[in-house]
This record gives structure tokens, sequence and C-alpha cells, in this order.
């Protein structure tokens, strides 16, 4: 029987190595897997390179993994974060910044097995030209360029080269999702994380409600079970709210009645107290 | 130079919320449209009554309503600027895929986007401040994928230097992509890659404008 839920987030989040790379959901802190990401720095996991569209505003979600020095590359379109460029210019991360559309695609892309497409997005542009610095050195200078895209006229338009991702792992939270995997996200929250879901080789999913089997509707998944390995409980906004609540109810943002069911958990709860 | 030549006289041309108001009234009902930061956000308060604009944005929201009032906020109804915002009635959601699916795709109708610099020839820099922090977000591919491409923003930036200029000096975010540019001084309309200006704001004179223009273009005033 195909069970996929587990109780423990960080005997989960374990089986990422040191210098994984992973594509991550949400937009800004909108659905954003906070509870996974935190597991990666209880268990002290380094040398990551994460896929995600911003780095966010503060040190939570993927911040805290740039806070915590473990990110080793980080592939987006709007970092944000200030702390983010202050490691960027000096050498001790790398960006290798897309368009938003394009991080989209190439995420979708992987995880549906197309290798590479042809975009307008970025054509006759720093992104695709190889002038733009992926690396910095140490002492300001430019250490490596983000390597020159390919590009082709069709019909008489520039079109750039775009490889599909295939991360070694998909972080994704969702609103409700089921033991076999399937997953329905709320509102805007949904943004990046079905496509982080599908680019992810194995893809573990945080929901803030887990339901019974048949209870999402077929027709109602947005992301089916086939592409998630694992689920756990989410333990940041909402994770006490009855599963019978439907998904038009709005939740308050403020309602954080935490049940942290897992050390890391209460670690991170611990944290945001103090 | 400044010695025997007095300086330009400052000009006082439309306000922000004035290319804002200037630029709502063309739209038209029934559009799609995606708006950027800076002057756009300030569109939807000028929109007519009777005409019904769809505002899309790209984190996955199509039908953005306004801001959600205090203690209406949901952490899971955000815009592309990550503010809570509320629903129209006939909106959906889509992911980021779909999102720029419609933008890419070319089925929205006009985006409306502030601007470091707009070409002679409707190349558009409006990404990147080399040396400032780099992030791009979605604007170039609403650029590549927009049939219009409206730009509002300042005549001349805060030194007083044209932003309208031969060729772009700034990074840039696509070529030949802006169709129309609002500003305070005029309104330009970008046809078969060249600039024609076509209206000049109250009180603003067609000499003026080529004052604070640093690209060639052509008169075509409507008004």
């Amino acid at each position: 029987m195909i069970d996929k839920f587990r109780e423990d987030v960080l005997s989960v989040v374990d089986a990422v190595p040191s210098g994984a790379s992973i594509a991550v959901g949400g937009f800004g802190s909108s659905g954003r897997p906070d509870g996974l990401l935190d597991a990666l720095c209880e268990l002290d996991k380094r040398d990551l390179h994460v896929y995600v569209n911003n780095v966010g505003h503060d040190f939570t979600g993927v911040g805290r993994l740039l806070h915590e020095g473990r990110l080793r590359r980080v592939t987006a379109s709007f970092p944000i974060l200030q702390e983010f460029y202050d490691e960027y210019f000096a050498g001790r991360v790398e960006l290798e910044l897309l368009p938003q559309g394009t991080l989209a695609e190439r995420l979708r892309a992987g995880g549906a097995g197309i290798p590479a497409f042809f975009t307008p997005s970025g054509a006759g542009t720093m992104l695709s030209d190889g002038s733009f610095t992926l690396r910095y050195s140490p002492d300001g200078g430019v250490a490596e360029h983000l390597p020159a895209k390919e590009t082709r006229m069709i019909n008489g338009r520039e079109y750039v080269l775009e490889e599909g991702i295939v991360a070694d792992f998909g972080f994704v939270k969702a609103h409700r999702g089921d033991r076999k995997g399937n997953l329905r996200f709320r509102l805007s929250a949904r943004n990046f994380n079905p496509l982080a879901g599908m680019s992810g080789r194995r893809t573990f999913a945080e929901v803030e409600q887990l339901v019974e089997v048949d209870e999402l509707h077929p027709d109602d998944v947005h992301l089916p079970g086939v592409f998630v390995q694992d689920v756990v409980r989410s333990t940041s906004k909402a994770a006490s709210t009855p599963s019978s609540a439907t998904s038009s109810t709005a939740t308050s943002s403020t309602a954080t009645s935490s049940t942290a069911t897992t050390p890391a958990a209460s670690a991170a709860a611990t944290r945001r107290a103090s | 130079m400044t010695g025997t030549i007095p300086a330009p006289a400052p000009v006082a041309g439309r306000t922000r919320e004035g290319i804002a108001e200037r630029l709502a009234q063309d739209l038209q009902d029934g559009y799609v449209v995606n708006l950027g930061v800076g002057i756009p956000l300030l569109v939807p308060r000028f929109l007519p009554p009777g005409k019904e604009v769809v505002l899309h944005a790209e984190n996955g929201v199509l039908g953005l309503g306004p801001e959600a009032a205090p203690g209406e906020e949901d952490a899971d109804l955000t815009d592309a600027g990550k503010q809570p915002i509320t629903l129209v009635s006939g909106a959906a959601i889509t992911d980021s895929a779909m999102s720029f699916a419609i933008i890419r795709g070319g089925h929205l109708d006009v985006t409306i986007l502030g601007a470091l610099q707009v070409s002679a020839g409707g190349d558009l820099a409006n990404w990147y401040v080399p040396g400032k922090n780099p992030a791009v977000g979605g604007a170039m591919d609403l650029v590549a994928g927009t049939p219009q491409v409206w730009v509002a923003m300042e005549h001349v930036d805060r030194a007083g230097r044209p932003k309208i200029v031969p060729e772009c000096t700034m990074p840039l975010t696509g070529r030949n992509v802006v169709t129309r540019v609002y500003t305070d001084l005029a309104v330009f309309h970008v046809v078969d890659g060249q600039l024609r200006l076509v209206e000049c704001s109250p009180g603003i004179t067609p000499d003026v404008v080529r004052q604070h223009t640093g690209a060639p273009y052509t008169e075509h005033l409507e008004r």
C-alpha cells in the first residue's frame, strides 16, 4: 500500500546530501516550504544549489540558508535580500539570474522530459550573451561569467536555448495533501510549487492539512502524487486548520497555534519566538 | 555653457498620477493588462468606469483586485510585489509556468512598465543599473511576449538627463519592444521602429519636449 506520509521531517530531509541541488517552491514567503528548509539547517546541510524565484526579504526560508552560509549557488529571477547580494559581490555565493518565466519553464521542462527549449525571453540581453557575472572573486573582480547561451533565428526572430532543470530534490508546500502524495495548493501560494515538484528527482511536500485519501477529488488535484515521494506536515501557517475547511476559507496569517511535532520545528518555533 | 545659456526653466508637466491617468484613458474595455512597479501601479485608480480591464500579476493571479483591507490580509493571496491583495469576480489562479505562458504566449493585451531608458527604436532598459543589485523578475518575459508594451515614466532622470535616448546605455530588457511611452511631458508611439511624438501634455510645447528628449523622433501631433 502506498503511504507517503512521514511523521519525522528530519529523517526525510536527511536524504539530502550536502552539495545537492534543490528546486524550491514559493514566491517570497508565499507558499514557501519553510519546514523543509529549516530541516536542512537543523541537519547542517551545506554547499547547496537552490533553484528558487527569490531569496526572500528576511532570514527565514531560503534567507536562513543564505544567512547560515549553506548556499553555493542560487538560480533565481529576483533575489531581493540585501545580504544575498553582499555574499554574491564578495564571491561567496553564485547567482545564475534568469527571467522569471524562463525559471518556471525550465523547472517544468525538466520534470516533463524536455532537455531544452527556445524562448524569446532574454534574447539580446546580458542574461543570454555571456556578460553577466555568475561569480565574483574575493577581490571584487569577475571570477566567472554566466556562459553565453545558444541562440537561433526562427521566423525572423531571435530565441535563446534554455535547458530543462532536473534538480536532485524538489521542496514544495501545499495547502492540502493526502498519503498518496496528491497535492492541492491555495490561491497564489501555488506559484512555483507544482514546477519545483515536477523538477525534483525526489520531491518532498509539506502540507498544511493532511487529508484522507479521496477527500481531494481527482479533478481538484493540482500536482498528482506521482511527482511526490514523501509528505510531511507543515509546521507553519494554518497547520492546525481543520481539514474540513474549504479552500475558499481565508485562513488568517496570524493564526499560528503551532503544533510542533519535530525537533526541527520545535527549534524553529523557539527561534521565531525569541 | 551654463555661463552663457541659462538652464532650461523647470517644466511642469503631468504628475506621476497624471501620467497614470492619461495612460488609463487608452486602455480599452476587455483588455488584460500586467502592471510593473512605480507609476504603472497607479493606473488602476484611474480606470474609467464602464471599462472592464483585467489585471494580471506574474505570480499567477488573473483578476487582481484592490489591496486587502487591514485585518483582511491572506498570506496565500499576494501580488507580484508580495503585497496582500483581493480578487475580482471572475478571477483565476495559475501556477508560474501557466502565468508565463499567458505572458510569453501573447495572451495579455498590454504590459505597463517603468523604464530607466527607452531608445529611438523602442529598446527598453529597465531591470539593472550596473553596480547595483541585479534582479530581473518577469520583465524580460513581459516585453518578449506582450503585443503592446507601454512605458510610464518621468521624461528625464533625477539629474535632468533625457531617458528617451538614441541608444540605451543601460543593460537591455528587450530590443524593439516598446510600443508607447507616456511621460510627464508627452506621449510617444513607436511605429515601424521609429519614435513618433503624438501628444504634448497640457501647457507643454513641442519645443520643450524636444529640449528634453535625447532621441530623434518625428512629430505626428494629434492634439
